[in-house]
């Protein structure tokens, strides 16, 4: 019992101590709610571990800010989601950097918009994240945005004219990409020759490479995360069919692939706002700082989500957010002030409205020897 | 008033059942107003209610009726989509504005759609036994999850829109049901009471069936189908008496699950939720209800409860449930917990005996 008392206090002397280091700073306590575990967990890492090495970047530098970065699982489940956004609260988040998919992130911000909790969400992209509440901004582009830059991209630097297209129709991201893909491709007078789905549990991709190249595809476009498009890349490269294949940023990731060959995704274009073998000082800096970390080159996921920490930072700075104020006290005040300011982060220069959504330029990049490349 | 013992060890059974449940509820409720829940377990509360329904009804599929269902998330699919589908129309073209009447009707219409698709699908598979009526079921939650994949709802001037395959809808309607982005745009209306109403209506059910004639004749079936058809009783017809009120209380979990989300989504009602929800009876033990009301409790919490280990929880959880399952079934402890509750069992037969 002695001892017991003895530790209390030792403990009590301790916290006591850290206070009064920290006194002058301003803590931030931010959480971040993704997926570490379960299908999607290589995006809820990536984000994970991008918010982290911006923490660490902020607390060294010592400024006026201090961030604590309280993390929880979603397990990318929308039944889960709510409960890892719950756990966070009680930890006593006052802003959310999350979440990292886009169903989840759905959910929770609608839980979050009746209870006045800010969401920040560095890759959630779907339209539904953000329509009809004011309380969630997204730093990446949404679906549709993606789909219509694509079909313009390829349009403006004549890829080519005739475009398959490939999806996963049981997937938002996917067919949300898709939807606006395909008018708008057509509007700019590019001929869509073929269109064929899958679902998450295919893994035999020969009918729809095949219906691509007999229709005679020059441009394969494929709204898709990378692990069923390394598959198609693995297909088309057997039936020596060789169009362009474009994807957008699901795409990032294929070059770590376990057991992938990375020589099939030579010449792969992808919609991207970020590449790590930028000589850009600012993507040195955090590529850099990454690999120290977490020994991987950090897809644009981690970038996405090194930026939130730093817009959360300044949209604190403007909105005034002291250590004390609760979620719902700093929800409204976070809501006013990012729509004043303007980030220049690794994934381009950002601004938002009070819709959520993010202003900023898309560039695409190709794969040249195993690296991305802008163009 | 005189009881055979058989009698009286089953009353006791049904009165631990609602006072363990009854008991639960009212210490949440006080714990809600004075405040004192997290907010964590707060927000567990209604799906904890719908995974012990959906729990118990299994238990009686499985565990009373004797037969392997693996598609029970697909009765809980069709629940929840019509559950968001009947409260958007009730919202935007009957004009009801008030919750709880939409959540009653939303949950009863959950509960008679999952119904008359469980009493479709039962007249062919019940036909069928053992391993065959497990793959037909598995089957057929898959073929629910591709069916709702592909299925598009919408209300608009006072109409309701579908269409099916194709998004071929009028613009600037209302979506409710928009294929694989799943129901969308729902307003969340469950209440914790509503959950814990419904976990009684299925404990009344479920209880009252297992012990009534009809409960008889099912589990006559389950141990030997053959004396059973000798002895005049009508084989299929209690079977699907089982199998459709277990789709009814599946499709009304369902709803007031789907109706405490924003959104809903084919993915959640996989084949694995399926498996999810068969852990919970084969742990609680098959044919005890009570065993099943407190398996899904646990095993809802616990994964949360195991935040704190981060990255190794679900790790944790496995190892858990194996734990779990090898003590349970582990000849020297299950004697020596009965040596534990022998004094007590001792008593009250000495008890009994005096009356």
């Amino acid at each position: 019992m002695k001892k017991l008392v003895a530790l209390m206090m030792a403990l009590a002397m301790l916290l006591s101590v850290a206070s009064v280091v920290a006194e002058d700073a301003i803590t931030l306590k931010i959480a971040h709610i993704g997926p570490t575990t379960g299908a999607a967990a290589l995006y809820g890492l990536a984000t994970l571990h991008g918010a982290e090495v911006a923490a660490a970047e902020i607390n060294e530098a010592g400024g006026k800010y201090k961030i604590e970065l309280i993390n929880e699982d979603d397990e990318h489940n929308v039944e889960k989601v709510i409960n890892a956004y719950n756990a966070a609260l009680d930890a006593g988040a006052q802003m959310i950097l999350g979440t990292t998919t886009s169903k989840p992130c759905e959910a929770a911000g609608a839980q979050g918009y009746t209870d006045r909790v800010f969401f920040l969400t560095p890759s959630a992209s779907s339209t539904a994240v953000i329509e009809d509440k004011d309380n969630v901004f997204q730093i990446c582009f949404t679906d549709p945005n993606q789909g219509k830059a694509s079909a313009q991209y390829i349009a403006e630097h004549k890829l080519g004219q005739k475009i398959a297209v490939i999806y996963n129709n049981a997937d938002v991201y996917s067919t949300g990409i898709r939807d606006t893909f395909v008018p708008t491709a057509q509007e700019l007078g590019l001929e869509i020759v073929s269109e064929t789905t899958f679902t998450d549990e295919t893994t035999d991709f020969t009918v729809q490479v095949a219906d691509a190249q007999n229709a005679g595809a020059e441009i394969v476009f494929l709204p898709i995360y990378y692990t069923p498009a390394s598959l198609i890349l693995k297909t088309a490269a057997d039936k020596a069919y060789k169009p362009i294949f474009f994807g957008v940023d699901g795409m990032d990731g294929i070059l770590s692939v376990e057991g992938f060959d990375t020589s099939l995704a030579e010449g792969v274009m992808l919609l991207t706002p970020f590449v790590a073998t930028s000589t850009d000082e600012k993507v040195v800096n955090f590529v850099t700082k990454y690999q120290a970390a977490y020994n991987e080159i950090p897809i644009q996921f981690a970038a996405d989500a090194y930026d939130g920490i730093y817009i959360l930072v300044a949209a604190a700075e403007k909105a005034g957010i002291t250590s004390e104020m609760s979620a719902e006290e700093a929800c409204d005040l976070l809501i006013a002030a990012i729509q004043e300011i303007t980030v220049d982060g690794i994934t381009g220069s950002m601004t938002w409205d009070e819709t959520g959504a993010v202003t900023k330029t898309p560039m695409a990049a190709t794969i040249v020897n195993g690296e991305y490349v802008f163009e | 008033m005189k009881l055979t013992k058989a009698k009286r060890n089953k009353l006791i059974y049904n009165i631990v059942t609602f006072a363990l449940v009854i008991g639960a509820f009212l210490i949440l409720q006080s714990m809600i107003a004075n405040k004192t829940i997290t907010r964590s377990l707060k927000g567990q509360l209604v799906p904890i209610c719908c995974w012990i329904v959906m729990a118990v009804s299994l238990n009686l599929v499985i565990g009373i009726s004797g037969e392997l269902s693996l598609g029970h998330a697909g009765f809980m699919s069709v629940g929840a989509y019509t559950g968001a589908v009947v409260s958007g129309l009730l919202m935007h073209v009957y004009d009801i504005q008030d919750p709880t009447l939409r959540l009653v009707i939303a949950i009863v219409a959950g509960g008679l759609l999952a119904g008359i698709v469980g009493a479709l699908i039962g007249i062919p598979v019940l036909r069928l036994r053992g391993d065959y009526l497990a793959i037909v079921t598995l089957a057929f939650g898959e073929i629910i999850r591709n069916l709702v994949n592909v299925l598009y709802i919408g209300t608009g001037d006072g109409r309701l829109y579908g269409s099916f395959l194709n998004k071929k809808l009028p613009e600037g309607i209302t979506m409710l049901v928009d294929g694989a982005k799943g129901a969308v745009k729902i307003k969340p209306i469950s209440t914790f009471t509503a959950g814990f109403i419904l976990v009684l209506i299925t404990l009344v059910v479920v209880l009252n069936l297992v012990n009534s004639r009809a409960g008889r004749a099912i589990k006559a079936c389950r141990d030997n189908r053959i004396a059973a058809e000798s002895m005049g009783v009508n084989v299929t017809k209690y079977k699907m008496m089982a199998f459709v009120t277990a789709a009814v209380l599946a499709g009304m979990a369902g709803a007031l699950y789907g109706l405490n989300s924003s959104t809903v989504v084919p993915t959640q009602f996989t084949f694995n939720q399926s498996i999810n929800v068969l852990v919970f009876v084969v742990l609680g033990g098959l044919g005890n209800v009570l065993g099943s009301v407190i398996s899904a409790t646990l095993l809802t919490i616990l994964p949360e409860m195991l935040r704190a280990f981060a990255d190794y929880r679900m790790l944790v959880y496995a190892v858990v449930l194996i734990l779990v399952m090898i003590f349970t079934n582990n000849p020297t402890i299950r004697s020596f917990l009965n040596r534990l509750i022998a004094p007590f069992k001792r008593k009250e037969t000495t008890g009994g005996d005096a009356q």
